[in-house]
């Protein structure tokens, strides 16, 4: 693509310095029923041009996450939020309410699970992504329409021109989420928090979209936060992963790490319960046991441990702390889990 | 193949187009009958209209109508044939008159001044014209006069101005502030919310008719003031339709979306919001115009609402009190015909619009 570089210029943030910054962050929802630890003291850094995976099952907290890092949830009647998120240096949960939407769609940009629903049904394609250029870069109208052209045809939809006058159910889930991807994109932002954003697709579909991630943030240098339940997804695009369960990291590592050597018993379970083509037919798959606990009332201790076939009474005791992996008595820092009687660490 | 059109012909038009068509059974087409059928049945409404309009002048009024009302249902039952082999079943000819009702009239009303047509209003000019004239289309009063010798046709239609302008205004006040309030109270929840549906529901407590009354005896009754006491009558079921539809479309991910990308919350109600909510709206608004039209009738015929010598459908209906009505039927017909013609179309209409919009089944 040779028109990027001229349409997208590079960002000046000075090298090193991280683009995201969570630090102990904790999201409490308060229902009815009681207060739900949604995000339980979650810490992690991300560089320019680095992917974090975010992955867990359904109710593990993954897009409270996302979303109260781009600040979307704050601390007020219906939740409270303790911890620090610096996005571009800034201090997410201190900006104002002014600061916060220059922020939004400006250093950060956010792609969604559904595009069927993430674009309005009675505005034009055109409509939807001119609005965040005029508004953060104070184009007019005649420039906005032409850089809106440019970004469509950055995420591969061909005849820009065209589709700019269309209405989101004219175009088909696929190239609407290409528009979702553009609007996250319109000003190039630093961090993407992509939420599923593959999950609502089919699976070639799925390839696509992930492979132009990929190549845009290739060309853009941006940090991308790939939420996802799915491992697969998360497996080839990702620099580092989490894995969550209950509000918290399980286990953090480098992608192949994590996949050839997890530590964490959940971890374990998830890859194992992955389909694969050349297993056997009509051969049961390998689920995890139980359900996800009630987040009202945690189990003490380690939050799996109920679901664990390596639990001991020790795990039910006090919630085990996220610690470097041991290589070879050495301790590798990119690599932590929180478990007591973590899989696979002898071999080492 | 003969029986199998009469199947499936409408039950009600079945013996007229068995005495009507003569041609031969194999050209009959099974779904709309032979074309001559139609055109036959048309040739003889139009006949119909004729003949009641032009040769029945002196005749008994009654029958007079009864033969033009006949020829108009022969007419249309022909005409509608017709258009459907030519355009396809899916014709709806009773939409198209309905429409065409409307723009007919809204015309006339706005044209009214301009018109040649007689005097609707100054009783000193009309000392020397014909009191109660039976509808007659070819003399100087086409539909008739009141007992102060204004005439019919032009009244009716100075008439449709006041009703409209009122019935309009009051939809366009309760759209605008109801849309604004419902999407207010629906997007921000909590107090505001409380606030306004204790609002909304107090004015549905009152019984709209005595609500019209207490405020006609505080305002005076101008068009302006008329306009806004309908409006309140609006006004609650607009706000509850705006605000159950925003509720469903903020839960979307376009207003995440939109948020996410920078959007004040004024922007997301005005922008996002407002669009969406707004078809349901306008397709509620045909059927509130209709309802107020009725309203501000109902208004002026108890005499609370546009006051004589002024017309309005209502005070005209009202002039029938006494033996006026017994006497001389037209002097209730005429308005009351305009009335039920227009309430009818705005209905059918609106239904039309409610069905294509329907919040329920707007999904994407």
């Amino acid at each position: 693509m040779s028109s990027t570089s001229a349409v997208l210029q590079e960002r000046s943030t000075e090298p090193g310095a991280p683009v995201l910054v969570v630090d102990d962050l904790r999201t409490q929802i308060h229902t009815p029923r009681g207060d739900v630890q949604a995000v339980d003291g979650i810490s992690f850094t991300l560089g320019r041009g680095e992917t974090l995976g975010i992955v867990g099952e359904s109710g593990s907290g993954k897009s409270v996450l996302g979303r109260t890092i781009m600040g979307l949830y704050t601390t007020g009647p219906t939740m409270t939020i303790t911890g620090r998120v610096l996005i571009a240096g800034k201090d997410v949960h201190a900006l104002s309410t002014t600061a916060l939407r220059d922020l939004w769609g400006g250093d950060v940009g956010m792609v969604f699970q559904d595009p069927m629903t993430a674009l309005n049904p009675v505005k034009k394609v055109g409509v939807h992504l001119t609005e965040s250029l005029r508004k953060h870069r104070g184009m007019n109208r005649a420039q906005a329409a032409a850089h809106a052209a440019e970004l469509l045809n950055l995420v591969g939809i061909p005849e820009p021109r065209r589709r700019l006058d269309q209405y989101p159910h004219e175009l088909s889930g696929g190239m609407r989420q290409r528009v979702v991807i553009a609007m996250a994109l319109a000003n190039e932002p630093a961090l993407l928090i992509a939420d599923e954003p593959t999950t609502a697709l089919d699976v070639t579909v799925q390839k696509q979209i992930l492979d132009l991630l990929e190549r845009l943030q290739d060309e853009l240098g941006m940090a991308i936060m790939l939420i996802s339940h799915n491992l697969g997804v998360v497996a080839g695009r990702a620099d580092r992963v989490a894995v969550m369960y209950a509000g918290r990291v399980a286990e953090t590592a480098d992608a192949a790490t994590l996949f050839d050597v997890p530590h964490h018993p959940y971890t374990e379970a998830l890859l194992e319960a992955i389909p694969r083509l050349h297993q056997p037919p009509h051969v049961r798959l390998a689920a995890i046991d139980g359900a996800p606990p009630n987040m009202i009332a945690p189990p003490v201790g380690c939050r799996f441990a109920p679901r664990c076939r390596y639990a001991q009474p020790d795990c039910t005791a006090a919630p085990p702390v996220l610690d470097a992996a041991l290589v070879r008595g050495v301790a590798d820092p990119r690599h932590s889990f929180a478990c007591y009687h973590p899989v696979n660490a002898g071999g080492q | 193949m003969s029986e199998l059109t009469q199947v499936s012909t409408p039950p009600a038009y079945g013996q007229a187009v068995d005495a009507a068509v003569s041609s031969p059974p194999g050209r009959r087409r099974r779904r709309s009958g032979s074309p001559w059928g139609a055109a036959a049945l048309a040739v003889l409404g139009v006949a119909g209209i004729a003949v009641g309009v032009a040769a029945l002048r002196g005749a008994n009024g009654w029958l007079q109508l009864a033969v033009i009302v006949a020829g108009l249902g022969l007419a249309y039952a022909g005409v509608g044939r017709l258009l459907r082999r030519r355009f396809g079943a899916g014709f709806d000819l009773m939409s198209w008159l309905c429409a065409g009702w409307l723009v007919l009239l809204v015309l006339a009303a706005l044209l009214a001044p301009v018109l040649p047509l007689g005097e609707h209003q100054d009783l000193a000019s009309t000392l020397d014209a014909p009191v109660f004239a039976r509808p007659d289309l070819f003399s100087e009063y086409p539909l008739g006069t009141n007992n102060f010798g204004l005439d019919l046709l032009s009244r009716v239609l100075h008439g449709a101005r006041a009703s409209l302008i009122v019935a309009l205004g009051a939809v366009a006040i309760g759209l605008v502030v109801g849309a604004a309030l419902g999407i207010v109270s629906g997007f921000f929840r909590k107090a505001t919310d409380a606030v306004i549906g204790v609002l909304t529901n107090s004015l549905l407590a009152v019984p709209p008719l005595i609500l019209l009354i207490a405020l006609a005896t505080v305002l005076d009754p101008s068009l302006r003031n008329l306009a806004f006491a309908l409006a309140l009558l609006a006004l609650p079921s607009v706000v509850r339709i705006a605000r159950a539809s925003t509720m469903t479309f903020v839960q979307r991910e376009f207003v995440l979306a939109a948020r996410a990308m920078g959007a004040s919350r004024m922007r997301v109600m005005t922008r996002e919001l407002l669009p969406n909510v707004m078809l349901p709206l306008l397709s509620y608004a045909m059927v509130m115009i209709s309802v107020l039209i009725v309203a501000e009738a109902s208004l002026s015929f108890l005499g609370l609402g546009i006051q004589p010598p002024d017309p309005s459908w209502g005070n005209m209906i009202a002039e029938g009190e006494g033996d006026a009505f017994e006497q001389h039927p037209h002097i209730v017909l005429v308005p009351g015909l305009v009335l039920f013609l227009t309430v009818f179309s705005l209905n059918l209409l609106g239904e039309k619009a409610r069905k294509r919009f329907d919040p329920r089944q707007a999904k994407l």
